[in-house]
């Protein structure tokens, strides 16, 4: 720091010889019902995760308010139990549980101390077998959602989130993540029992348990908790995504806003795509993670925003690349300017091997983290067995990742990052920024 | 059905360098992934008047280059080894940690030896970061609805001393006008090896990793150590009130705070832990049953001990906050009544054995579910250790928290006196 401080140079240590993640060992069984049911052991701490993901689709964009009530709401009683009366039950396991979904999917996640299991599983067969929406919470529910909802809409990321979506998918379900208030209140109380025995249904679903249990005796509880879910109907899909329709730089005004949100972004190849593991890459050198090049750029460089980042999205109809940084109000063109070079840059050169290698090496070890925690490990297998892919992912698709060349990097950008197929979104004070951006872009107003 | 409540115990190792460095190392080889976490026991509490959020801005510039390092390098070699790295400044500490393979260990004890040694500032890496770190407010604090509530804007009502009542991330003016020499004065005092503590854990070797950290950091000079105020202050005797207009918010909100027992006293100090546990965790809590659900005052309300909401990192004086949300047809008033009356009647009817005994497996879940990931894992020692000399703390929280009984729960809710808190109103001001 000070001259007089400054401690000889010295030499980086290298690596030594990397030690392999054990694969899972993996217990299955696909019920009568349809059920598939997945258990592994990891008895790294005495907890025992598990994670439900039923495919049903949000079919229609007005559907979403339905959607997201009925998700709230789950947990709000069922035949035998009030919501506290099942909220103490779960806790007395030391346990929890979540509803969450998307327009693709209902996720039902949750734990237990070693040795509730059972009961957690009994608890999850009761919310899907017998939610009961009562009418009073539900109604109370609506309007608490309806508030987070307009706290959460408030949120310039959000609001700039949403304005790309809408962009991206106008009119599908994918389109927006977030319904309006009005649309949750609009919502009748008693539609919410026919929506649950609609969507909640075992065939095709998928149970994932992982932590300090034993697999068959876990999937003999399954079978024993869950065997009586019924329901008619299968898995559901979102109608199919149409091409992205290219436009004018939408700007969405937010009088006096100190910063700009930009959102940018397009279609992107889907993780079971041959070259899946270079578009990663691709995807992680331009913008997803600190040593990137746009991180370096209009952050270390610049410091034009604390942080930008480029990350992929995938849905089972369509998957995307979404650019995204939140910058000073008088650097919000300048900005774009940055973006649009790094993106060109990839596109139009290839990157050179070290960054190539670095990049891979950072996602390999990224995987590995990702999956050395209970919850962790079920979340990746969940999305991984969903996709059609198994548990053999975890250790070729590192190989594949160090095998990236900067050709397939270079073919893979042009797949993914060029600046002529995205759509762009700005949030900010209009009255600042429209004139620099309308040197740069065709601006169009929200 | 009952669980018996289970529990985990990590190996720890310790030493003490020639330098003052303490050292803890606990090895688990399940997976194999290391943590590395550096802790300086310096944080907001000791910045100077004139340059509020300068530990935190510290903090940045420890990522911009060092003796044998490029500004960036640093980063680019955890991350092309498989690392991920992080940084993060506290009221009374600040960190630095990697997770990553295994074999990428001695490579991360380099990195954080060589800026413990000799970090490099230029008025280049300054402005930058000042630039970055400005950015970083303007997206969590002043462009965002609620930003810093309570966090930032209850301790200016609850403390009346500037260590505890100002605002870490700092005043734009007194970032701007930071320089190189405060930033090496800053690291003179407090970044001495002496003042700090290193932890290790995962997948590696005791013996082999205290000589590695012996090869790296055995030649970081000594210095001195310098004394750590005490920052306690009188508790508040009237209710202290502040009425704030959130021109992004749009709906009001609510945040009261009270003192509590100095945490270095783990005896009178985690039963308010626990309490903050029966008030608000989960649907069956006392606050979330009886504000959000039975009369419907609140849409959200939570409770937690410390204003970053860790508890177990966090040295006196702090507080126990509770924050709701609610309509902007409900009268604040009304939603604080309902607090008190469910804080008295945890003071005068307690906490029946059957709700003591289902908060505390799920507290001990919780803390379990934490200490999974090897890296919240080593940072919790790493805190403990500094702050308490007791990393195994890790595991033996869940036993702690689990012997505090029903009285002592009642006794710490009647201590949360109306005339003895803080109450900040938040004024939705969006249109």
């Amino acid at each position: 720091m000070s001259p007089r401080k400054v401690a000889a140079p010295r030499e980086v240590p290298g690596l030594s010889r990397p030690r392999k993640p054990r694969l899972p060992t993996v217990a299955e069984r696909k019920m009568p019902n349809g059920l598939r049911v997945v258990a592994v052991r990891r008895p790294s701490v005495p907890l025992v995760h598990a994670r439900l993901r039923i495919p049903t689709a949000v079919r229609r964009d007005d559907d979403l308010g339905r959607a997201s009530l009925l998700e709230r709401t789950m947990l709000l009683g069922t035949a035998e139990r009030s919501q506290s009366e099942l909220a103490e039950a779960l806790q007395r396991i030391g346990g929890s549980l979540r509803v969450s979904g998307d327009a693709d999917r209902l996720i039902l996640a949750g734990e237990s101390l070693r040795g509730g299991q059972s009961e957690l599983l009994s608890l999850l067969a009761e919310v899907v077998s017998g939610a009961s929406y009562p009418k009073g919470p539900v109604e109370g529910e609506a309007a608490r959602l309806a508030d987070l909802l307009r706290r959460h809409l408030s949120q310039p990321g959000v609001i700039a989130d949403e304005a790309w979506l809408r962009q991206m998918y106008d009119g599908h379900p994918y389109g927006r993540e977030n319904p309006a208030a009005e649309e949750v209140l609009a919502v009748p109380p008693s539609s919410l029992r026919a929506a649950h025995r609609r969507r909640v249904v075992p065939d095709g679903s998928l149970l994932v348990l992982v932590g300090d249990l034993t697999p068959a005796r876990a999937l003999d509880q399954v079978s024993a908790a869950l065997g009586s879910w019924e329901g008619s109907g299968g898995p559901t899909r979102v109608p199919k995504v149409g091409p992205v329709t290219l436009g004018p730089l939408v700007l969405v005004d937010r009088p006096g806003a100190v910063q700009s949100n930009l959102r940018l972004g397009g279609s992107a190849p889907a993780r079971t795509d041959p070259a899946y593991a270079a578009v990663e890459v691709a995807n992680a050198l331009f913008g997803g993670y600190f040593s990137s090049r746009l991180t370096m750029n209009i952050r270390e460089d610049k410091g034009y925003t604390y942080s930008p980042r480029s990350s992929l999205r995938h849905s089972t109809a369509a998957s995307s690349l979404l650019t995204a940084a939140d910058v000073a109000t008088d650097v919000t063109a300048p900005a774009l300017v940055e973006i649009a070079y790094e993106l060109g840059r990839l596109v139009s050169l290839p990157p050179t091997a070290e960054e190539v290698a670095a990049t891979a090496q950072y996602l390999v070890g990224s995987l590995a983290l990702s999956t050395a925690t209970q919850a962790g490990l079920a979340a990746t297998l969940t999305v991984l067995l969903a996709d059609g892919l198994d548990v053999t992912w975890l250790r070729e698709h590192p190989e594949r990742l160090t095998s990236v060349t900067p050709a397939d990097v270079h073919e893979a950008a042009q797949r993914l990052l060029a600046p002529a197929s995205m759509v762009a979104t700005v949030v900010g004070d209009a009255a600042r920024i429209e004139g620099p951006l309308a040197a740069l872009y065709d601006v169009q107003r929200a | 059905m009952a669980t018996s409540t289970p529990s985990t115990s990590y190996a720890v190792e310790r030493g003490t360098l020639r330098n003052g460095l303490r050292v803890v190392v606990s090895p688990d080889r399940s997976a194999p992934v290391v943590a590395v976490a550096v802790y300086y026991d310096v944080g907001i509490r000791s910045e100077p008047e004139g340059r509020t959020g300068f530990a935190h801005l510290f903090e940045h510039l420890m990522f911009q280059g060092s003796a044998s390092l490029q500004k960036m390098d640093h980063v680019k070699y955890v991350q092309s080894s498989g690392g991920t790295l992080n940084g993060s400044t506290r009221l009374d500490y600040t960190n630095y940690y990697e997770a990553l393979p295994s074999n990428a260990l001695e490579r991360a004890l380099f990195l954080e030896a060589d800026r413990m040694r000799s970090p490099a500032v230029t008025e280049e890496t300054l402005s930058n970061q000042i630039a970055v770190v400005k950015e970083e407010i303007l997206v969590n604090v002043l462009n965002q609805p609620y930003g810093g509530f309570p966090w930032l804007t209850l301790p200016p009502l609850l403390f009346e001393t500037f260590p505890n009542a100002h605002n870490g991330y700092g005043g734009f003016e007194d970032l701007e006008s930071a320089t190189v020499d405060d930033a090496r004065d800053f690291f003179d005092r407090y970044y001495a090896p002496g003042n700090a503590v290193l932890a290790l854990g995962g997948d590696l070797d005791p013996e082999q990793a205290i000589a590695l950290v012996e090869k790296h950091f055995g030649d970081v000079p000594r210095r001195t150590v310098p004394t750590r105020p005490d920052f306690d202050e009188p508790p508040p005797t009237s209710e202290r009130r502040a009425e704030q207009v959130d021109q992004h918010a749009p709906a009001p909100a609510v945040a009261l705070g009270w003192r509590v027992p100095d945490p270095d006293d783990l005896d009178a100090y985690l039963p308010h832990v626990v309490l903050t546990a029966v008030l608000s965790t989960g649907e069956a809590s006392r606050l979330r049953r009886r504000l959000v659900h039975d009369d419907r005052l609140a849409t959200d309300v939570g409770s937690h001990v410390a204003f970053m909401e860790d508890a177990f990192d966090v040295r006196n004086p702090t507080a126990l906050l509770v924050e709701a949300h609610h309509e902007p047809d409900v009268p604040a008033d009304r939603v604080v009544a309902a607090v008190d009356e469910e804080l008295d009647r945890v003071a005068t009817g307690g906490v029946p054995a059957d709700e003591l005994e289902r908060v505390r497996a799920r507290l001990t879940s919780s803390l379990l579910q934490g200490h999974d990931h090897v890296l919240s894992r080593t940072l919790a020692m790493a805190s403990f250790e500094q702050q308490r000399r007791r990393a195994e703390l890790v595991g033996e929280l869940p036993a702690l928290l689990g012997a505090v009984t029903g009285e002592q729960v009642a006794a710490a809710a009647a201590s949360l006196r109306p005339d003895a808190r803080a109450r900040l109103d938040v004024v939705a001001g969006a249109r």
